[in-house]
């Protein structure tokens, strides 16, 4: 075990794992943070906190990941290299392990100028790939990108964050050879697992599976395929329109347009597709994100048959520091 | 002795100036100071708004463009086609070394001849591990 996180335990236990995503208020707003994890407990096996996501200002992702430790569910730290430099991005793993975040996610991040602080500056020092590499680094080695190690004197013992790394993957945006070299090349750095963008396209998706298998990756990464329900038939033609890197096939489209329930009819789509991911060959697990919409996480892992989660003492959960 | 100390920087800055129009017209070069170019089919990653030496970012377009320049070709699309067409994608596998800020706006020729980039050890270690995994194999 790498850190004994929750996830890695359901993963590396052969189960199908589920990942939740909850995304943190714009306001003070700890309360809500709380309602959504308690929403999401019992159903899905880590939490995805967004750090940031479409570089618009929110709570910060390591506070909202020990808010949501403190409930009882386990965190997935998302962390991008967009608003941190090295400095920061290692000092963060350190924070976020001393709180208890025993999984982080990285991310290159949403460009600034999506956002709602255009004006921004991007660090963008380091890249995601690299990234993943100075995790593991101070992980398994314990030391920091420099090469120095994770000891506060001289003489204190060694004490390494233990953290499960992650990475994404966009198997939708082209060249897709590329994207499989790419993918290569975040498993050599280190990677323990990949939560792949949302799939809507199901037949895109299992051409770039098929060449994962034949590349050999699924063996040394675990693969979530990331699903999301939707609202309405405007919200996928919104994503259609102006999220980049996603594909949605029309026929989606119009299937939720012509739903006397479009909402209903979005969790069936997402239930569906789940159940067809389970299927895949090379697939370990699902991450189910939402925009602003939680609580429909629950009857999505329902409807899909993917309860009971594998049950874990509490007390595994509620992240002690390293001793 | 000022002025001595002065003037014998002028070499320097005179093919500092050479080395920024040349790149800067062939590649559109950033003076990150410390060259990639031969692993990304000879041409510049540090166009690409993210500044991404590994790999392009999960944003490309359906028509290879660029999430945050809608008008601009996604330079990692770029870099992937003249690789292919090159015959050098085994290039980009690579993980990139993380940059040193400190050589921003100097010459990289002299970075690399001098070895303070530490490129040249870079590929040392890269041939290096490239030869200790096939003898794993073997």
């Amino acid at each position: 075990m790498k850190a004994a996180s929750n996830l890695e335990k359901v993963l590396t236990s052969g189960a199908f794992a589920v990942t939740g995503e909850l995304g943190p208020p714009k306001s003070v707003d700890a309360e809500l943070v709380r309602k959504k994890a308690q929403l999401l407990k019992g159903f899905v096996d880590a939490v995805n906190i967004t750090d940031n996501q479409t570089a618009i200002v929110r709570v910060c992702s390591m506070a909202a990941a020990r808010i949501v430790l403190d409930e009882g569910v386990e965190p997935v730290m998302q962390m991008t290299c967009r608003d941190r430099n090295r400095i920061a991005l290692q000092s963060d793993i350190l924070g976020g392990a001393a709180l208890g975040v025993k999984n982080i996610l990285c991310l290159s991040g949403d460009h600034q100028t999506l956002g709602n602080q255009p004006d921004a500056k991007g660090v963008y020092d380091i890249d995601s790939i690299q990234l993943v590499r100075l995790a593991v680094k101070m992980r398994d080695e314990g030391k920091l990108l420099c090469g120095e190690e994770l000891k506060n004197t001289k003489k204190s013992p060694l004490l390494p964050p233990k953290i499960f790394v992650g990475a994404a993957a966009n198997p939708f945006a082209p060249p897709l050879e590329f994207r499989i070299l790419r993918l290569g090349k975040k498993v050599a750095a280190g990677a323990d697992f990949i939560q792949t963008q949302t799939i809507f396209d199901l037949p895109k998706f299992r051409e770039w599976l098929s060449r994962v298998v034949d590349a050999g990756l699924h063996e040394k990464v675990f693969i979530l395929g990331g699903v999301m329900p939707v609202k309405s038939h405007k919200a996928l033609t919104y994503m259609k329109e102006s999220v980049a890197g996603m594909s949605i096939p029309d026929e989606l489209i119009k299937r939720m347009e012509q739903a006397p329930d479009p909402k209903k009819e979005g969790v069936r789509i997402c239930v569906e597709i789940v159940q067809q991911l389970r299927e895949l060959k090379g697939l370990r697990g699902v991450h189910v994100s939402t925009v602003e919409w939680e609580e429909i996480i629950p009857e999505v892992v329902e409807g899909a048959g993917l309860l009971p989660r594998p049950t874990l003492a509490e007390e595994s959960l509620r992240g002690s520091p390293p001793a | 002795m000022r002025f001595l100390k002065a003037i014998s920087k002028i070499p320097y800055y005179l093919l500092l100036t050479v080395e920024f129009i040349f790149k800067k017209l062939v590649f559109r070069c950033h003076m990150c100071g410390q060259c990639v170019l031969q692993f990304t089919g000879f041409t510049c990653p540090m166009r690409c708004p993210k500044q991404l030496r590994d790999g392009p970012c999960g944003g490309t377009r359906e028509n290879l463009h660029c999430e945050v320049y809608p008008e601009r070709k996604c330079i990692w699309a770029m870099i992937y086609g003249r690789s292919k067409f090159l015959g050098r994608t085994r290039k980009l596998e690579v993980i990139q070394f993380t940059i040193d800020w400190r050589l921003a706006d100097t010459s990289a020729w002299v970075n690399y001849f001098s070895g303070r980039d530490g490129q040249r050890e870079f590929k040392r270690n890269l041939r290096r591990q490239a030869v200790a995994v096939a003898e794993k194999q073997r």
